[in-house]
């Protein structure tokens, strides 16, 4: 029983400490990721902040006070408005709406993407036409503008029924990256050997494909929720959606219609912009943290330049075979003769 | 010529079933607007007029729903699109003819200018990766995160006032008349540069961003290592063999993703009371006039119909191999 201890520590003389240190470092390789590592902390921050703004909110937002349109101070942290409400507190109190349209638009299309577009690229034939044709026929249709129109058909839509509407109409992009994505799985060669073995399709799909698929429904999935979060704003400053439910788009709607601009209070619509902006590039970095994930070659930092021996620096690039600058090569010896001498 | 005849179908298709939508949706709403209006405008409103109105929203309690609909297409391909209850009586359909051909000033030429100015940048930071311009990546990604509108906004704020070049709102200067004359255009530009620079910084950094992650994919090719190794001149393995092949998802990308641009540049007339389709829509949702609503509906999706044939035509140019086929 000595002998096979023996050969193991002779093949990795490290012993079983270095050998788990692969797996571990894998599973933390996507937070490693500098850029997927702010965005997701940024999204945790504002998570936080929908849960717990509420509470946490100096004033109601609602509640009307004596100081009208007041610039940042100690007391009022963003200013007030014209009737004299806290826009920090708004602020606070606003973030739970625009997650949880945001996060529940995602969730509805990225589940209608799934279906529809998993799908369609695995049944392929008659079905894989109708579905693409239909995910094609939505992609084409200017969502906003339908958004828009259905939202504003629906009498007093609160937040649930304009994450349901944005959710219904912005699940064709996912649909088509997911079908193009199944159409090339599905006759790899592990899919045919499950096939084989008689496994059901219900079980190639969900064991087999599925997880080779998880990148993309998560980037699909963080690009949706950034167009809902946007449409959902936007739908809110034109006065589509109740105003009495506080988002970010409310503030804006209200620092729009009471001329915020030309009465020179910038902090009325700043801070909701800067907090759009934010949250929008926390979502796109954790999406450029998926693609860099799946494709390494994406990946933009690193140490690119290095140092030769004697000084020379060359620039490494994927394609490309670094040649040293004009300068460094040194003067081949070739011997020249001069053809009328011969 | 295959593909095209095929693309023409499928907008044909998708043209049909933006119609049905636009059919569908005034019957969901509950109530009886039309009603409401004919109160309001009791006696100045004709009976035809009545009866188009009925027509659309469905309000025709006599007829089945097929020849509602049947009605319904009589009526679009008549360009009845109803009449507006904002501009009341004035037909949907001449509002719309006024307001397009600003819209299209505006967003055609901006988008296709963001979308030649990105595609440049990212051919340079998809090729020269690791460099400085890799830097300009979060910048960008940061301020295509900015909204549409707020960008406006702030645009506003910080540049245009009374002693600035740059008109607040509106596109043109009120006391002139519309017109092919000097003065006409030339307020008429003035009045769009703002906007315009919105939409442009708010909507280049997709087009590198993409622009570059394709020449990236393209770059490790085999057929750029030969052109290498031929000894080519670098700007011409980057344009007429990179960026030749990189370009082509991105075309079909421009394509579909035309549908969210025009989507976003309709807020910034709203901000700028830009006197186009965008400023419409907004109108016409803050007094519910849902006829006008539909007409702004139609008309963007068709555009954005002829828009992807347009680019379509553009993809066919630019790979020999869909040529080829046909």
């Amino acid at each position: 029983m000595s002998a096979p201890t023996s050969t193991v520590t002779a093949v990795s003389p490290e012993g079983p400490a270095v050998e788990a240190q692969p797996a571990k470092r894998r599973r933390l390789r996507f937070v490693a990721n500098g850029k997927a590592a702010t965005g997701l902390i940024t999204l945790g921050f504002f998570c936080l902040i929908a849960i717990i703004g509420p509470w946490i909110a100096p004033y109601d937002p609602s509640a009307r006070s004596s100081d009208l349109i007041q610039p940042p101070s100690s007391e009022h942290w963003f200013g007030t408005t014209h009737l004299g409400q806290d826009i920090f507190s708004q602020m606070l109190v606003g973030t739970r709406g625009v997650m949880f349209v945001g996060l529940l638009a995602g969730l509805v299309a990225t589940a209608l993407s799934i279906l529809i577009g998993v799908s369609s690229g695995f049944l392929g034939g008659a079905a894989d036409e109708g579905l693409s044709a239909l995910s094609n026929v939505f992609l084409v249709i200017p969502a906003l503008p339908l958004i828009i129109i259905v939202a504003s058909t629906i009498p007093g839509a609160g937040d649930l029924m304009v994450a349901l509407v944005i959710g219904f109409t912005s699940w064709a992009w996912g649909a088509r990256v997911l079908r193009a994505q199944t159409l090339s799985l599905r006759r790899r060669d592990y899919v045919e050997a499950a096939r084989a073995t008689g496994e059901s399709t219900w079980r190639i799909i969900t064991a087999e494909i599925m997880p080779n698929l998880t990148a993309i429904i998560a980037s699909s999935f963080v690009g949706t929720v950034i167009f809902a979060i946007m449409s959902e704003i936007t739908l809110a400053f034109i006065g589509i959606s109740t105003i009495s439910e506080w988002n970010w788009g409310t503030i804006l709607f209200w620092a729009q219609s009471q001329q915020a601009l030309a009465q020179g209070a910038w902090w009325w619509f700043v801070p909701a912009g800067l907090a759009i902006a934010i949250l929008g590039t926390a979502l796109s970095l954790i999406n450029f943290g998926i693609d860099e994930f799946v494709s390494p070659r994406l990946r933009s930092s690193g140490h690119t330049r290095l140092k030769t021996k004697d000084g020379h620096s060359v620039r490494m690039r994927v394609g490309f075979t670094p040649v040293l600058g004009t300068k460094a090569v040194p003067p081949t010896p070739v011997v020249r003769k001069k053809v009328d001498a011969a | 010529m295959k593909f095209l005849l095929q693309r023409i179908a499928f907008y044909l298709f998708t043209a049909w079933a933006a119609l049905t939508i636009n059919f569908f949706i005034p019957r969901l709403i509950p109530g009886d607007p039309v009603t409401s209006l004919i109160n309001k405008y009791q006696g100045q409103i004709s009976t035809e007029a009545i009866q188009s109105l009925y027509v659309l929203f469905g309000l025709d309690k006599n007829a089945s729903m097929w020849s509602q609909y049947v009605d319904y297409w009589g009526q679009v391909f008549r360009g009845d699109l109803g009449l507006s209850f904002t501009f009341f009586p004035t037909p949907v359909i001449d509002i719309l003819q006024q307001s397009l051909p600003w819209t299209i000033a505006l967003v055609g030429l901006t988008t296709l200018a963001s979308f030649a100015i990105g595609t440049g940048l990212g051919v340079l930071a998809g090729w020269r990766r690791g460099s400085w311009l890799d830097g300009l990546l979060p910048v960008t990604t940061f301020l295509s995160s900015i909204p549409y509108f707020w960008l406006g906004l702030l645009a506003i704020t910080l540049l245009a006032g009374p002693d600035s070049i740059f008109p607040s709102s509106g596109g043109y200067e009120p006391g002139l008349v519309p017109g092919w004359t000097p003065e006409f255009m030339g307020s008429a530009i003035q009045h769009s540069l703002l906007p315009a620079i919105t939409i442009l910084i708010s909507s280049v950094s997709g087009w590198i961003l993409s622009m570059r992650n394709m020449m990236v994919t393209v770059a490790s090719e085999d057929y750029i290592t030969v052109a290498h190794a031929k000894g080519l001149p670098e700007k011409r393995v980057m344009m007429s063999y990179a960026a030749r092949n990189a370009l082509l998802p991105n075309v079909s990308g421009f394509a579909l993703s035309l549908g969210f641009i025009v989507g976003g540049t309709l807020l910034v007339e709203i901000v700028f009371s830009y006197p186009g389709i965008g400023y419409n829509l907004f109108q016409a949702v803050g007094s519910k006039d849902y006829p006008l609503m539909q007409g702004v509906f139609l008309v963007i999706t068709l555009s954005v119909l002829v828009a992807n044939l347009i680019a379509d035509v553009a993809y066919l140019m630019l790979d020999p191999r869909t040529r080829k086929e046909g």
